[in-house]
């Protein structure tokens, strides 16, 4: 078991390791270590960054010079888009989608050289001749990283680097100076409301559960990130596990809990590793276990998987699934707080709200609230996704508008595309338009132009995005995912996807937009739990602010993104077509005729509007019309 | 005849091996609450997928009714009740992947393994399916293939990929 | 008592804390509708139909728990919208062929659909599974009429802990199931029925035998016999609008009669040869001390149970046929000689408050040289319907007895339908026989009563004690059952009946909706008129029965005997677990 004294120790034997990963504005031959930091993130892992780093290794031994270079791998660095991302310290040189091949010529130039691998330079870094770090770059430079703090700097499977960028500290003075009421205070002064969809405020969950007076209480964090494009939860465990493992020790020792539970999608591979072995660490640490720093708290934490159902991120139907029940709602009131896991009082919150909490305390929560507007505290990780160029995952205060998130941070829409509109919440939320982009992103701003916070999925949709689909897309998603126990939400949202089914096939009438609009309110009222009562969101707010889209739909049977299939026709512009005959042999349908070298014809009648044809043209002849 | 024989002497070890681990998982994990999910995450890794036969195992050794599990099983869709092919094809439809025409690369695949999505060819190579969010949207559109993560795809890369696997 | 006060619709009440806003709200008058609640069934809230307004939100009145000050509104447009949003939905995914289906008129969908006053189904669309399983001899189901409720499921799982079916995969696909889709016979159901009790549609049904019936009375080769159970004639007037507990013994002799059968004959005689044998198993078991406790096997759902859950102690279960099986053998043999008919030509029918009697009136070795020793079962609500189908005015008939020999049942045998009643009438025959005395006091008031496990220490006159258990419910079974396999519990005489109550409240008496089953504890009114026909009749104990004394003068010779065994007694099967 470590005492505090241990830990300080660690902490001046690896702070050292820690600093060599600062921009200091040194450059070439005048740095003797540099530390080299690949994304780890599952979007870099996916593009071959763990071959990189083994890439690495074996050219920086074989120049002999492993004592001046560390490799590094670490959580998500957020810019995706450009991964696989590798970060050189102390110049803070932003290499993007670098490649195995990259690797001989970037360590001989660069770790050895000292000049930047000028082929996978990050081309936002250049200013003429110059080349900045990457924080002066608009990805970086109006973030604040608290919940994403230590994701890209430190090698998250190493204790002793958490621990050095004081971890555990908070924990430590949470057990040694603070009262449990002390605690709960801190987090209620803190303003920090929930960030996993609810927005309730943390320290009166907490509170609420402090007052219970049972034996046994639980703390589960929900880790089952649903939203379909968002990621946040999965990069801080990815990136930086113990701040999780210490926030929910801290909850525990605030609400009288002395277990934990958190609640994994098993879509998480690498997540769920590195947080198993943060476990681990921090057990051996005696971080986790009994009478941690010999103050006689308790605290242990267990992993539980997903199993693949979006509703599991709702509280009750969470708590079912570790039970070991189908994840279905039951009804709030009784709270988790007051009857949760196996009966007993249960706080549940969101990994990203987690992750704030060691700050907190470390910092204070007149710090936390200076952050962000009157009601909504802090800052706000988005997963920037869709049309977009900068997809990736930024934190931002709140109170920024989205405009500064799309354009300034986001890099606004790519290919010269016009921007329709953003998505928030998830499905959940609703779309909002080009009116609301200087409007302020907080939770009650979101909520009253009729979308959500979320747990903070952004998705950016362009002009050839079609909005009826969108909605649709929605609907289709919960649909699928709603358990099926409540009526309103298992036929409902069955019905209002048959609907707008009609209208993007072109079927659609006057009285299925009625329809769709009274059936969506309904849902929202009766249905019982969060899921069904924020289903219709994307239909009804895509009603409110795209109904053109849904008229030119039901009455000029258009579909004006060009997207819905039924809607749409193929047709090879003869002037164009050279005759290649690719298309004919691809199309699957035997729907395109016609003699080589001369202009070929699709027959509508047989056209089953798979769009093989317009992919593989070569000429461009192949035209949606 | 002698061929098969060793065959099924050798599938009847292999099996028995399996059901082994199941029990050791099922031992494990008995005495904890709410054991049955991470049993049959245990099971699934074993087969790949939830055999009838080895629920009635973790039935009896779980003492909960079969259909309890079964409708535990058929509620999760992470959750397989029947075998998949050789390599399980995961096209991600998370909004990020189907803004960026994640649809059209799905519908690809379709067409070209002449599977329905959800289905596994006719000689048990693919298992096609859509899922939900991977959290790799930026590389969206994004398929995996067993663990390997395809990115930023369009529909004309399909057939490569797949005769890769093929 | 701990009152709390609540302001509903602006009125203000007191109610006792922890009732739900639907009592409270039911208990002022106000008839705020459901279709899932069914208390101490299914509590899931998940229909929304009972949805209230409580401050900005509708919450489901029927798991809510009133709170002091709480305010709660239950008819304001949105309540109003809200409830019935959702009953159109669930019309929109049901078939809607309600003219011909079997709870017409008592459906409970249909009552709320029509208070909700709806017209039209707005929305409509894919309906989902539209499965029908007809493979179970006892019970049908039909998913095209499920609306999802649960309460079978509840009935199932929670309460009888058969856990035959459950609810499977989720969303719009959501179907109720058996493991892994399965068709209910291949199923551990044990047909105990309580589902259909508990369906407030018509997706779960008896296996109908009504035309099976009729084509037998229809044919001029048949000699039909008709017998009927106890528990029938307690209930039978609820399907003619009589009151809960109304004993129409006469007038449903008298019906069936007019029905066409040719012999009326009464199971309660099959129930005193029932403890004839059963009573002297339990005398030589005790005195060998093998095969202890003796368990009942009169209910055909524990004895399934009993098969599927615990094969390792079907010893214990009693040989002995149950009543109405038994009555079948003697009709087929004695009674065929008596009136020099053909067993072959004799179809026998018994009016059952149960949908088990059906499975186990087809079982194989419940037959004699190829005859089965019942031909037909029919619940007291199929009976109901031909009746009614017959045009006969039930309430207005006058009362008729029994034809003779198998008419006279004693009291003891009456009992047979409720909880407590085997062991009450098997204590009154080992009592005597034992001491060889008549017994001045016969009711056992011990047994007797609604509480799931009854244990108690009887002693005989020869000083014997024996350990009994008396068990109703399969859910208090199974404890009890688990508790002695622990070695925890141990007994020498069980009696086991699969419905809560007993026959009383078997799967196949006169369906009672969610709400008039709060209101009237159906159990207690019909147990009640089960001890008032025992009381009234002058012979209360098996062994005095006259015609049961001649059966083995002339017939069978000693109970347990050589005929006895071959025509009485049976034997069990081990069955899948899954």
């Amino acid at each position: 078991m470590k005492l505090l004294t241990d830990l300080d120790a660690i902490r001046t034997l690896t702070q050292s390791r820690l600093d060599n990963r600062r921009i200091t504005g040194a450059s070439g031959e005048s740095i003797t270590f540099r530390s080299v930091m690949v994304c780890g993130g599952t979007g870099c892992t996916s593009s071959d960054s763990n071959t990189i780093i083994a890439a690495l290794e074996q050219e920086i031994s074989s120049h002999g010079i492993e004592s001046q270079v560390e490799v590094v791998r670490t959580g998500c660095f957020g810019l995706c888009e450009l991964g696989p991302v590798v970060i050189v310290y102390p110049e803070g040189i932003f290499y993007s989608r670098v490649e195995v091949k990259d690797i001989p010529a970037l360590v001989e130039q660069h770790l050895l050289n000292g000049k930047p691998y000028d082929k996978k330079i990050y081309e936002k870094t250049r200013h003429g001749e110059e080349i900045l770090s990457f924080e002066e770059t608009d990805f970086y430079k109006k973030q604040v990283r608290i919940a994403l703090r230590n994701c890209g700097t430190i090698d998250p499977e190493v204790i002793d680097e958490y621990i050095a960028s004081d971890g555990y500290k908070a924990l430590a003075q949470v057990l040694t100076t603070m009262s449990r009421e002390q605690v709960i205070d801190t987090v209620k002064q803190s303003g920090l409301r929930g960030r996993g969809g609810g927005g309730f405020l943390t320290g009166l969950k907490w509170e609420f559960a402090a007052k219970q007076n049972k034996q046994q209480k639980y703390v589960i964090c929900n880790a089952d990130e649903g939203d379909p494009g968002a990621f946040m939860d999965r990069s801080i465990l990815e990136g930086n596990p113990h701040s999780v493992i210490e926030a929910m020790a801290i909850a525990g020792y605030a609400i009288g809990a002395n277990q934990g539970f958190i609640y994994v999608r098993a879509e998480y591979p690498i997540a769920v590793q590195r947080f198993t072995k943060a476990l681990d660490q921090a057990r051996e640490y005696g971080l986790l276990g009994d009478d941690i720093f010999g103050t006689g708290f308790t605290f242990n934490i267990d992993v539980r998987l997903g199993a693949g159902a979006f509703v599991c991120g709702e509280e009750t139907a969470l708590i079912h699934s570790i039970e070991g029940h189908r994840g279905m709602p039951t009804p709030k009131p009784p709270f988790p707080a007051v009857e949760g896991l196996w009966g007993m009082p249960t706080i549940i919150n969101n990994v990203e709200t987690l992750a704030n909490i060691a700050q907190i305390i470390l910092n204070g929560a007149e710090w936390y609230a200076s952050i962000g507007t009157e009601k909504s505290k802090g800052t706000k990780v988005f997963a920037l996704g869709g049309k977009v160029v900068n997809t990736g995952l930024v934190e931002v205060p709140m109170g920024i508008t989205l405009r500064e998130v799309i354009f300034e941070i986001g890099g606004g829409i790519p290919g010269g595309k016009k921007f329709k509109a953003v998505q928030t919440g998830g499905p959940s939320g609703g779309c909002l338009t080009e009116e609301h982009l200087d409007c302020t992103i907080d939770f009650d701003t979101l909520t009253s132009l009729g979308s959500m916070m979320g747990s903070g999925g952004m998705i950016i949709m362009d002009e050839d995005t079609c909005m009826v689909d969108v909605a649709r897309f929605y609907l289709d998603f919960t649909r699928d995912e709603s358990c099926g126990k409540c009526t309103p939400c298992r036929i409902g949202t069955k019905r209002l996807l048959e609907m707008l089914d009609k209208i993007t096939d072109g079927k659609g009438t006057m009285e299925d937009l009625e329809n769709l609009e009274q059936l969506s309110l309904q849902i929202k009222n009766a249905s019982l739990c969060a899921l069904g009562q924020t289903a219709p969101n994307p239909v009804l707010s895509t009603i409110k602010y795209f109904r053109d889209e849904y008229m030119a739909h039901i009455t000029d049977s258009k579909c004006p993104a060009g997207v819905c299939k039924s809607l749409i026709s193929y047709e090879i512009d003869a002037e164009l077509c050279r005759g290649c005959s690719l298309c004919a042999r691809k199309c699957p349908s035997d729907a395109i005729s016609g003699k080589v070298k001369e202009p070929y014809v699709i027959d509508k009648a047989t056209c089953i509007k798979c769009g093989v044809c317009f992919d593989v043209c070569k000429f461009k002849a192949v035209a949606i019309v | 005849m002698e061929h098969q024989q060793t065959c099924s002497s050798v599938d009847i070890a292999e099996a028995d091996e399996k059901l082994e681990k199941v029990k050791h998982a099922i031992e494990q994990f008995k005495l904890m609450k709410g054991a049955l999910i991470p049993v049959l995450h245990e099971v699934q890794d074993i087969y790949g997928f939830l055999p009838e036969p080895v629920l009635q195992v973790v039935s009896e050794e779980l003492n909960l009714p079969l259909s309890e599990i079964y409708g535990v099983a058929s509620f999760y869709h992470f959750f397989s009740l029947t075998p998949k092919g050789e390599h399980v094809i995961h096209v991600c439809m998370g909004t990020a992947c189907y803004i960026k025409g994640a649809q059209a690369v799905l519908d690809r695949l379709s067409t070209e393994l002449k599977v329905p999505v959800q289905g596994t060819t006719e000689d048990n190579k693919f298992t096609l399916e859509a899922t939900r969010c991977l959290g790799a949207c930026g590389l969206a559109p994004v398929m995996t293939i067993g663990e390997k993560v395809h990115g930023r795809l369009v529909p004309n890369a399909v057939p490569k990929i797949i005769n890769e696997y093929k | 008592m701990n009152t709390i006060k609540i302001m509903i619709d602006g009125l203000e009440t007191e109610v006792v804390k922890g009732t739900t806003v639907l009592e409270a709200a039911r208990d002022q008058g106000i008839n705020i509708p459901s279709l899932c609640y069914l208390k101490g069934v299914n509590h899931s809230s998940s229909c929304r139909v009972c949805v209230v307004e409580v401050g900005p939100r509708l919450i489901a009145s029927c798991t809510l728990i009133a709170e002091e000050g709480m305010k709660i509104l239950t008819n304001t447009k949105k309540v109003r919208d809200a409830r019935r949003t959702s009953v159109e939905l669930l019309l929109s995914d049901h078939d809607r062929e309600c003219l011909s289906c079997s709870r017409g008129g008592g459906c409970e969908l249909q009552t709320v659909s029509n208070d909700l006053n709806i017209r039209k189904v707005t929305y409509t669309g894919e309906q989902s599974s539209r499965e029908k399983d007809y493979t179970s001899p006892a019970i049908l189901r039909d998913a095209s009429k499920c609306i999802l409720c649960g309460r079978c499921v509840g009935a199932c799982g929670t309460v009888q802990t058969v856990g035959a079916i459950g609810f499977a995969k989720r969303g719009f696909d959501t179907v109720i199931s058996t493991a892994f889709g399965r068709s209910l016979a291949e199923s551990t159901c044990v047909n105990c029925g309580q589902c259909i009790m508990a369906c407030p549609v018509g997706a779960l049904t008896e296996h109908e035998n009504i035309s099976d019936v009729w084509n037998a009375i229809a044919d001029p080769g048949k000699y039909v016999v008709v017998q009927t159970a106890p528990a029938v004639r307690v209930a039978l007037g609820e399907e003619f609008g009589m009151p809960v507990g109304t004993r129409t013994t006469g007038k449903m002799v008298a019906a069936l009669r007019r029905l066409g059968f040719d012999k009326v004959f009464d199971t309660n005689f099959g129930a005193d040869l029932t403890i004839m044998e059963e009573g002297t198993e339990l005398l030589s078991r005790l005195s060998s001390g093998q095969n202890l406790p003796l368990m009942t096997s009169c209910c055909p759902g524990w004895v399934k149970f009993m098969e599927h859950n615990f094969p390792d102690m079907l010893d214990n279960l009693s040989t002995c046929k149950s009543p109405h099986e038994m009555e079948g053998a003697v009709i087929k043999s004695y009674v065929a000689g008596k009136l020099g008919i053909d067993p072959q030509n004799i179809v026998v029918v018994s009016i059952m408050p149960c949908t088990a009697k059906k499975f186990e009136g087809a079982r194989e070795e419940l037959s004699h040289e190829n005859m089965q020793d019942v031909d037909w079962v029919l619940t007291t609500r199929e009976l109901a319907a031909m009746i009614k189908e017959a045009g006969i005015d039930f309430a207005n008939l006058k009362d008729e007895a029994f034809d003779n020999p198998l008419g006279i049942g004693s009291g003891a045998g009456a009992i047979f339908g409720t909880t407590g009643g085997v062991a009450e009438a098997a204590l009154r025959t080992v009592f005597e026989l034992t001491s060889g005395k008549p017994l001045d006091t016969v009711e056992y008031t011990v047994v007797r009563g609604m509480s799931g496990i009854k244990e108690n220490t009887i002693e005989l006159p020869d000083g014997k004690q024996i350990r009994t258990a008396v068990v109703h419910g399969l859910g208090n079974a199974r404890r009890l059952m688990e508790a002695m396999q622990r070695g925890e519990k141990s007994y020498d005489f069980m009696e086991v009946m699969a419905c809560a109550g007993g026959c009383i409240t078997g799967g196949g008496q006169p369906i009672v909706d969610a709400k008039t089953s709060e209101k009237i504890d159906i159990k207690a009114a019909r147990a009640k008129a089960i001890y008032s026909e025992d009381e009234a009749q002058t012979i209360r104990k098996s062994h005095n029965n006259p015609f049961i004394k001649v059966l083995y003068e002339e017939f069978l010779g000693e109970p347990n005997g050589h005929l006895a065994h071959e025509l009485l007694h049976t034997h069990y099967t081990v069955r899948s677990k899954y």
